[in-house]
């Protein structure tokens, strides 16, 4: 046991232990995932959201992308929940249990939750198939390897994806001005 | 730390070691600055002694603190949600000591030298307003909720301008890893003189005084202490806080002020290096960390400094320094960094 142990820890490659990881953390993201909608506190929800988006943060390191992981923790747990928070605790924060928080349109919730969960899976099979992710360990330092796919990050968006990244920081642009139009009606 | 030692560990082995010693080092700095500023410093600003009574000129004061805190009950208010009061002073101290897991003390000296770095760091720090958000909310405390939104509206204000901040450094050196950010110092050179390296508080004043100033505000000292203004709020979020809870609140707020100085001294002083030809790496293995405490300590004098010098702003105007100059300066500031960079 021991032996097959350190064999799995010095292997080149880290699939198995990757493999695992991402089952621990899977069913603390689906356990959370439950908890936001079965609990009957706004505040314990946003906080079961937190687990899960980052559970999300962390599956992004297993894919090695740092990055991409330490913007889900910068802007999904620093600022989006923190928003949520605030926003919930500035008009009501209700202490223990609310009775409103439930409706009658569970139906229709479970169809809309099927359909989307039956198209981002089809996407997502459809677009990668049976490609497999290189899990060997990189030659070199941790920093290095990090370094290298943050550039190979930025030069992808500031190149090839130059005009869909623009469009979408006009689109914000528009929808922060939107909402001040809105707020300010005087 | 490693080749330092001359021993070939497992890399559980190694990080164990690693984690413990960072441990060790920042209750150390934390209780330093503590004693120092806290109960010291602010006390020859009043005129006055401070404690004299612990140990020699009162430096056992501290521990005397700490044992008070320990021992005194547990209380929750009747209406708290108690599993979220009890989390919130977790995920504030969480979110302090994981900051410094990249924060580099030597050539070697650092727990995981991550490539994204200074954005890792910055992404650490901003969970801590959840934290506090929940410990407001929690308390079931008007004076305590007031507090932590307080807390929450001045940390996202702030939040900004301290990231952009670093952008010029990231600019400057072409990298987010700490370690790169020292190295582009200690090895640069101003106009062809290498005698100093090239610290970036020269070419990146604007960075540092606008990161210096937003830390202030994250620290939520005064001048920015409306979230726990003690005349109108009692102590805002941490009103209902007492004894263990108090103290993790308490260690995470002067940890995080070691933090973002030795953060702010990696980015804008040099870090733990001397300038290149000053000394061997060698010898820098364990004078490192040496110089990163000193010029973190520095640093943290300075927050103390202005803490006690200056009086409280108003809401209205801790939002418009933050929304109406340090943000636009910022961004000036990376505009002409970035300029620059492709100029020369």
């Amino acid at each position: 046991m021991n032996a097959q142990l350190i064999s799995l820890f010095a292997a080149e490659t880290f699939e198995v232990p990757a493999n695992i990881a991402f089952s621990i953390i899977a069913i603390f993201m689906v356990i959370a995932a439950i908890r936001v909608v079965t609990t009957d506190n706004v505040v314990h929800a946003a906080l079961w959201l937190m687990v899960v988006l980052g559970g999300v943060g962390l599956n992004f390191l297993l894919l090695q992308a740092e990055f991409l992981a330490m913007t889900q923790f910068l802007i999904y747990l620093g600022a989006i929940i923190v928003l949520f928070l605030f926003g919930v605790m500035l008009t009501r924060a209700p202490l223990g249990r609310s009775d409103d928080l439930d409706n009658k349109q569970r139906p229709i919730g479970i169809v809309v939750g099927l359909l989307v969960l039956g198209l981002v899976s089809y996407s997502v099979i459809k677009t990668f198939g049976s490609d497999k992710l290189d899990f060997s360990a990189y030659d070199g330092s941790q920093a290095v390897a990090g370094n290298n796919r943050t550039e190979a990050l930025s030069d992808a968006i500031f190149s090839q994806y130059l005009i869909p990244f623009e469009v979408i920081s006009v689109l914000l642009l528009a929808a922060l001005i939107g909402a001040i139009v809105i707020a300010r009606r005087d | 730390m490693t080749p330092m030692l001359a021993v070939d560990w497992a890399y559980w082995q190694e990080t164990l070691v690693k984690v413990g010693l960072g441990l060790v080092a920042v209750l150390l700095l934390t209780g330093a600055v503590v004693y120092l500023y806290l109960f010291k410093f602010v006390s020859f600003m009043q005129s006055r002694l401070g404690p004299m009574e612990a140990g020699p000129y009162g430096s056992m004061q501290l521990l005397a603190e700490v044992g008070k805190w320990l021992q005194k009950e547990d209380v929750f208010t009747e209406n708290s949600d108690r599993i979220v009061f009890g989390l919130a002073p977790a995920i504030v101290m969480s979110s302090t000591f994981l900051m410094f897991v990249v924060i580099p003390a030597g050539p070697n000296a650092v727990i995981s030298d991550l490539g994204t770095g200074i954005y890792y760091v910055l992404a650490m720090t901003s969970i801590a307003t959840v934290g506090i958000l929940s410990a407001g909310w929690a308390s079931a405390n008007k004076y305590s909720l007031i507090g932590g939104l307080r807390a929450a509206g001045q940390l996202i204000a702030y939040e900004l301008p301290l990231v952009l901040a670093v952008v010029g450094v990231v600019i400057q050196v072409g990298s987010l890893n700490l370690q790169d950010i020292v190295h582009a110092q200690s090895d640069g050179a101003i106009f062809g003189w290498s005698g100093i390296g090239n610290p970036f508080i020269f070419t990146q004043f604007v960075g540092f005084m606008i990161f210096l100033i937003a830390v202030q505000a994250e620290l939520t000292q005064s001048p920015f202490d409306m979230p726990i203004a003690e005349s109108e709020l009692v102590g805002g979020y941490q009103v209902e806080y007492t004894g263990i809870r108090f103290l993790v609140f308490f260690i995470a707020e002067f940890a995080t002020a070691v933090g973002f100085a030795a953060v702010a001294s990696t980015l804008f002083l040099g870090g733990w290096a001397l300038p290149a030809d000053w000394a061997s790496e060698s010898t820098m293995h364990w004078l490192g960390p040496i110089v990163i405490s000193a010029k973190a300590v520095l640093l943290v004098g300075v927050v103390f400094w202005v803490r006690f010098s200056l009086p409280r702003f108003r809401e209205d105007q801790l939002q418009q320094l933050a929304w109406k100059f340090l943000i636009p300066v910022a961004l000036l500031n990376i505009v002409v960094t970035g300029t620059l960079k492709v100029a020369f």
